[in-house]
């Protein structure tokens, strides 16, 4: 075979063969009957193409080829359970009669996907699992060694959910405008929570987790392409804001380093301008979420010179209203933070304080740094020694861990 | 398909209504039937007498052994039932959404299956 074709259609596999698929479940109606026959279809294209070349239209040339060798499948599969006959001549049916590779319908197809693998119906590790699976094309090995579990547990767990799939009929389908909003939130926090997984926990394979946080910035981004809606914008901008401090963030050791003390020039340029864009278009639609308002807080950050330049009201501005849409006890604790950078660290004490007296703050280690951090800037050195010991009693993670032990050891230096 | 709609609420909270909050509930239960009805979404179902009338039935070993109340103890008690016929799962959940006590409790869409001869779903997966 001459190289540049088996080159040709690695290129063709990597970019179109998740959409070949998305389509090929539409049109066959079975997830495991799709992967089967994209899998014949690029084995029908490594035959073929050779000697025929390369179809003008790759894309459509294997939705169909992989449409017939499913035919095929199910005629084989029918010789021994005749139910599978009724199946295999509806699909030769639909054949004749639909025009279902216009361009448009294929596009959509990728939603379709998006939304069904994160259907609200199936749990979210499910809909993670899922979605890097059939949306993202990760294999399973990398998808469980990204969530430390073994391949065969990340394996039943894509069964269960294809099951679920089946059983409850989860519809192949972007949701009518009545469901959108809520649907589109759960399609939203899976890219979130992938993005996350492989941004923030500090365990596991450091590439793994590389090509976690980059899938969710690219299904972000697709989704953003698709249905460019201001909060799927909002999020996008969050993503790579967050992605951009990435260099900045960590010692070659792996220690954490606190984004006032973080190297600035070290701040990806190309995604924080491109955040910064997204979150001033997700703005000025007046149609934005938590994640918006979340990146317009990383966004404010970008574009500050030093911690001190920092336009401080406006972040604290920007978590009360992050506060109306969605009241939790971490956003209170940072807009506290932010309120000790803009009215000074007694302020930020006195919330700090309150929000220390009830759970879930009061055991959780970064309320503990927090109010340690404002003690020591007030030159109170006892309190703020024993909430670092509370913080790091109460830390999990070795990387946490090692910062309070040292900010402990800074002080005793002072 | 088939999915039944077990609607699921605390008992202890409905009897605190008024006797008329509860009429009122009941009459927008009727029109919510009347509704599922005309759009052809309805086979059947029925409200229920709380848990305080309920029994339970086992057999072990060839007797029968009968138990008062459910099975067990939860916060939230299934107080009715509506078996919907519905194109897929995000319609159940549409038509889900739109049961009066959804708003006091909660509602667990479940797809039913059939019985068969042979080859039945959800169970006998060994040998």
């Amino acid at each position: 075979m001459p190289e540049s074709i088996q080159v040709r259609l690695q290129e063709i596999y990597q970019t179109e063969s998740r959409q070949v698929l998305a389509t090929l479940i539409r049109l066959l109606g079975d997830f495991d009957l799709a992967e089967e026959a994209l899998q014949e279809s690029f084995a029908a294209a490594l035959c073929q193409w050779p000697a025929d070349g390369i179809p003008d239209n790759p894309r459509a040339w294997l939705v169909s080829t992989g449409r017939f060798k499913a035919i095929d499948q199910l005629r084989r599969k029918a010789r021994f359970d005749v139910s599978y006959e009724d199946v295999a001549d509806r699909l030769e049916n639909e054949l004749a009669t639909e025009d279902t590779l216009e361009t448009h319908a294929i596009e959509d197809d990728r939603l379709r996907l998006i939304f069904t693998c994160c259907h609200p119906s199936l749990a979210p590790e499910a809909q993670l699992a899922l979605t890097l699976r059939e949306v993202c094309g990760l294999t399973t090995e990398a998808i469980a060694s990204a969530f430390l579990i073994s391949p065969p547990t990340l394996a039943q767990r894509i069964v269960r959910a294809k099951a679920k799939i089946r059983d409850a009929k989860i519809p192949y389908e972007v949701p009518r405008a009545d469901q959108l909003a809520e649907r589109l939130a759960s399609v939203l926090h899976a890219i979130y929570l992938i993005f996350n997984e492989g941004y923030s926990a500090s365990s596991g394979d450091s590439l793994v987790r590389r090509e976690l946080a980059a899938e969710g910035i690219r299904l972000a981004r697709l989704v953003c392409q698709l249905l460019p809606e201001p909060e799927v914008e909002g999020l996008l901008a969050l993503l790579l804001l967050q992605d951009s401090r990435r260099k900045a963030r960590v010692t070659t050791e792996g220690d954490l380093i606190l984004l006032e003390q973080q190297d600035r020039s070290l701040w990806d340029q190309a995604q924080v301008n491109e955040g910064c864009a997204l979150v001033l278009r997700a703005l000025a639609s007046r149609r934005f979420g938590p994640y918006t308002l979340q990146a317009a807080i990383a966004a404010v950050h970008a574009e500050a010179a030093t911690v001190e330049a920092t336009d401080w009201p406006q972040i604290v501005g920007l978590y009360d209203a992050l506060l109306e849409r969605m009241p939790s006890p971490v956003i209170q604790l940072n807009r506290a933070v932010a309120l000790a950078m803009r009215d000074g660290p007694a302020q930020g004490l006195v919330l700090i304080d309150d929000l220390l007296t009830r759970p879930p703050l009061s055991d959780y280690h970064l309320a503990h740094a927090a109010r340690a951090d404002l003690c020591r800037r007030l030159g109170q050195k006892t309190e703020a020694q024993q909430a670092y010991q509370r913080a790091l009693a109460l830390a999990q993670q070795g990387p946490e861990r090692r910062f309070l032990a040292r900010r402990l050891a800074e002080l005793d230096d002072d | 398909m088939k999915y039944l709609a077990l609607v699921y609420y605390d008992e202890k909270r409905m009897e605190q209504k008024t006797q008329q909050e509860w009429d009122a509930l009941n009459q927008e239960c009727i029109a919510c039937v009347e509704d599922l009805s005309k759009s052809g979404h309805f086979i059947t179902g029925s409200p229920l007498m709380p848990t305080s009338a309920a029994t339970t039935v086992r057999v072990q070993d060839k007797r029968v052994t009968v138990t008062d109340g459910p099975f067990a103890e939860t916060k939230e008690q299934l107080a009715g039932f509506y078996m919907l016929e519905a194109k897929d799962l995000n319609q159940a959940i549409a038509l889900a959404g739109k049961i009066p006590p959804a708003r006091y409790g909660s509602v667990e869409v479940r797809p039913a299956r059939e019985l068969m001869e042979t080859g039945n779903t959800a169970g006998g997966n060994a040998g």
